[in-house]
């Protein structure tokens, strides 16, 4: 916790000490990346391998704050959008929008491209996108009119406050309307700083300063070329030989930060939360997990922090389903976790009310309940397996690992074909909407383990309408709470990840609570 | 020798047929699909959009009626578009033949210019202190997993020379595009290259015990004429064979050391698209492979006969 606490510190003054440099104009920022983007197309996926590069090819309504180092709903400030407003029943969100703003192909940005890129969002117009996975994010509009070419208007279903931090989400991007979707996902069309250049499969992306961007003097570089380096060996020699500027996003482990940093004591690095939390999927519909003891025996087994000491030396963070402080802005407090069941310091303690559970159950030493986990068969995922099978042997649970090929666990998921697995998922916006509305919705698509209770489902939605943040955050927390307490997803970790970079890299501002939403490079620029 | 070559070729097509059948049917038979691969990204599977990808990738048909649109398409030169990228699968497929290409041939020439060498040498000066010294570094050279040794060239390179030799972007200079491919060809090639020279030493030692090779020592001749005209000619056919082979694994086999050094080859790219299900591309990929080799295979037989009178004249 006090390491992240300095981390923060870091990044604040380094933030605040950049501007005093004066930028400098030209160069290329060259940057690894981990694999290759399924495609570039940012509505379409989900992954932060396509977001982080093509992010600067494209300009948002609202963004969060570049030079604040954590995304909140406060940090919101205009891009696309000069101004906005609520209507006094804060159903209606009407956005001003900036004039004389181009497209790459030299065609008029309008409203009617805000008005198309939310119609397909929310499934208005069907079949222009291919996959629409954010679609939840979207579920309380009702209708986006145009009011003229500057002004567009966002109806809701109920208030939502935090529907703006959703539009700040580097994953919403306003899409032009004349290009087709198809044409996205090769050759992306934006407003943004840098324009598509280039995208050759497993090889390199390339974008090129955008000479008739819309804020004058931006941007400082004149190209940002991504290469991809599946192989983390070669990625961190290519690093401390300075042939790249910037890392991929949270690409390196704390081990392998820490490693590049002894190498070259000058490199910059930060270790944040990559968005990303382990969690226990339960099949509640398949016996005997039908049965709730079980489940509650199976959470109360699980030692948190010997997740996070093996995985990541301690530095992982424990908490809820939203991140924790001090990165996260909905997690739980460390007073208000330990009053949650399997959250204790004492952690025999739990796993003995867990073997009382299991013996009432019948099972013991001699009656170990023989289960699989499956997991995707990718280390973040296998390691995570491994460690919890070791954990359900308290509770005599005799566990075997059935790892799955990725071009299957997907599938599996969604057929509900598990009985136990080991999950590691993705959030791109530290918002308990987000979190609530995509994994715990009932029929929800991302809800793996049909967990559905209509009681705590009002709940979702009355703290989505809250104005009082305190008061937000209250309730996130007790629903949460309940969330855990109900085994409908245990989280067991939340993953953190380092950043770094060469000192000649100037005004780039990793946020502490996101992976998703700072790669404009706007205000980037190389003192070379 | 003309029917010979004519009923060779007669057997690549052959071949071929049955290489398209059994890449296209394993393919399928291997579990996940891409339009499940497609929705990893997002967490999650829609029943719905998945259903429309399966029909807009034509995934839905029958599988004759796929295979014949595969091989249709083939024969007019139409590969077809890759499910990934949704360009044409030959824009996506030349420019990496190249580079592979390139890798290969620098590998099989280095493995040759030093095998073939190394193998003579050993077996000329055979249980002296230089064939010991040969026969063990062989011997280190066909233990090292390449993408060990791949990686230890790559940290000395670092530490002694400061520089990294990995493709970043495609060389400008001929310097720059012998130290991006002559290091990792020389890393692969080593194990071709020990492989050879063993091979040639036990061929040559072989050669050198025959009675001819005595008769030409007696008759006056040079060691040099003895050992390169008359012992190298005779020992040189399974070195033929294994350079074929060699040839064969280099072009479809390179994926350890175009990752490690990331090289944007043939290989690399198939193993993603394999990943990926991205059928198209990888059925085209695999054909190339399997024209290759039959290729390669074909030239060696051939080979055979100029190489040795006796099997030319058999034929």
């Amino acid at each position: 916790m006090k390491r992240s606490r300095l981390w923060l510190a870091v990044v604040c003054l380094l933030g605040l000490a950049q501007p005093a440099l004066a930028q400098k104009q030209g160069g290329t920022l060259r940057v690894t990346h981990r694999d290759n983007p399924p495609s570039a197309s940012i509505l379409e996926e989900a992954t932060i391998s396509t977001d982080m590069p093509f992010m600067a090819v494209f300009n948002n309504l609202v963004v969060f704050d570049p030079a604040s180092p954590v995304n909140r709903l406060d940090k919101v400030v205009p891009d696309l959008a000069t101004s906005w407003a609520w209507s006094d029943d804060d159903r209606t969100l009407t956005f001003k929008l900036h004039q004389g703003v181009k497209w790459h192909d030299g065609k008029p940005f309008t409203s009617a491209d805000v008005k198309c890129t939310w119609d397909m969002l929310t499934g208005k117009v069907n079949g222009k996108l291919r996959k629409n996975p954010r679609k939840t994010w979207w579920f309380n509009i009702k209708d986006v009119v145009t009011d003229g070419d500057d002004t567009v208007v966002f109806h809701l279903y109920d208030p939502q406050p935090s529907i703006m931090a959703m539009f700040a989400g580097g994953f919403s991007p306003v899409y032009p309307c004349h290009v087709p979707a198809n044409e996205m996902r090769t050759h992306p069309i934006g407003t943004g700083p840098f324009k598509f250049e280039s995208f050759k499969q497993n090889e390199s992306i390339r974008l090129i300063r955008n000479p008739d961007y819309w804020k004058p003097g931006k941007p400082y570089l004149d190209a940002i070329e991504y290469t991809i380096i599946p192989n983390r060996s070669t990625m961190l020699l290519a690093m401390a030989t300075g042939k790249f500027d910037l890392s991929f996003t949270s690409d390196l482990t704390p081990e392998l930060t820490k490693s590049l940093q002894e190498q070259v004591p000058t490199m910059q690095c930060v270790l944040q939360p990559t968005g990303t939390q382990g969690n226990l999927l339960v099949n509640r519909e398949r016996p005997p997990f039908d049965n709730e003891q079980i489940r509650k025996a199976m959470v109360l087994s699980i030692d948190r922090k010997a997740f996070s000491d093996i995985l990541s030396r301690g530095i992982f963070e424990v908490g809820g389903a939203n991140l924790p402080p001090p990165e996260g802005f909905w997690g739980w407090s460390k007073e208000y976790m330990e009053t949650v069941p399997g959250y204790g310091a004492d952690v025999e303690k739990s796993r003995e009310q867990g073997r009382a559970i299991m013996k009432s159950l019948g099972y013991g030493p001699d009656k170990m309940l023989q289960l699989k986990v499956t997991t995707r068969n990718i280390p973040d995922y296998r390691d995570a397996a491994v460690i919890l099978i070791d954990h359900l042997k308290s509770i005599y649970i005799q566990a075997e690992l059935e790892p799955l090929d990725s071009s299957v666990w997907y599938a599996r998921l969604a057929r509900k074909d598990f009985s136990v697995a080991m999950n590691v998922q993705g959030t791109g916006i530290d918002d308990p909407d987000v979190q609530f509305f995509e994994n715990f919705l009932c029929g929800s698509e991302r809800n793996y383990t049909s967990y559905c209770n209509a009681d705590l489902e009002k709940q979702f939605h009355q703290q989505s309408q809250m104005k009082d943040i305190d008061a937000r955050r209250k309730l996130v927390w007790d629903i949460d709470k309940k969330l855990q307490e109900d085994g409908a997803r245990p989280v067991v970790f939340h993953a953190k990840a380092g950043t770094c970079w060469w000192p000649r890299v100037h005004g780039l501002n990793i946020a502490m609570n996101t992976i998703y939403n700072h790669w404009r490079f706007e205000d980037v620029w190389l003192d070379q | 020798m003309i029917q010979y070559t004519l009923r060779r070729l007669g057997l690549m097509v052959v071949t071929l047929f049955g290489v398209s059948v059994a890449i296209f049917l394993l393919l399928r038979i291997v579990p996940g699909n891409i339009a499940d691969i497609l929705f990893d990204s997002a967490g999650l599977i829609d029943p719905a959009e998945k259903q429309q990808i399966i029909k807009d990738l034509g995934l839905d048909l029958p599988l004759v009626t796929q295979y014949t649109h595969w091989i249709v398409g083939l024969a007019h030169g139409d590969l077809g578009y890759s499910y990934v990228s949704e360009k044409p699968v030959l824009d996506e497929i030349l420019p990496r033949i190249p580079i592979t290409a390139r890798l290969a041939g620098l590998a099989l020439l280095f493995a040759i210019c030093t095998g073939v060498p190394f193998g003579v040498i050993s077996a000329v000066r055979q249980n002296t202190w230089l064939d010991y010294m040969l026969r063990l570094m062989s011997l280190a050279a066909l233990s090292m997993p390449s993408f060990w040794l791949g990686l230890l060239v790559l940290m000395a390179f670092v530490n002694w020379l400061g520089l990294l030799p990995i493709y970043d972007k495609a060389p400008a200079t001929w310097g720059a595009a012998l130290l991006m491919y002559g290091v990792p060809a020389a890393t692969v090639g080593l194990r071709s290259s020990a492989l050879i020279m063993r091979l040639t030493r036990s061929s040559m030692l072989e050669v050198l015990r025959q009675d001819y090779v005595r008769t030409a020592r007696s008759k006056g001749l040079s060691e040099p004429a003895v050992t390169f005209t008359h012992a190298l000619r005779n020992a040189v056919l399974p070195v033929i064979t294994v350079i074929g082979i060699e040839t064969a694994f280099l072009f479809g086999g390179l994926i350890v050391t175009e990752t490690v050094f990331n090289i944007p080859g043939v290989a690399r790219f198939l193993v993603e698209a394999i990943r990926w299900r991205d059928y198209p591309m990888v059925q085209n990929l695999v054909m190339f492979i399997a024209i290759i080799v039959v290729t390669v295979n074909l030239i060696v037989d051939l080979a055979y006969m100029f190489v040795d009178p006796r099997i030319r004249l058999r034929t």
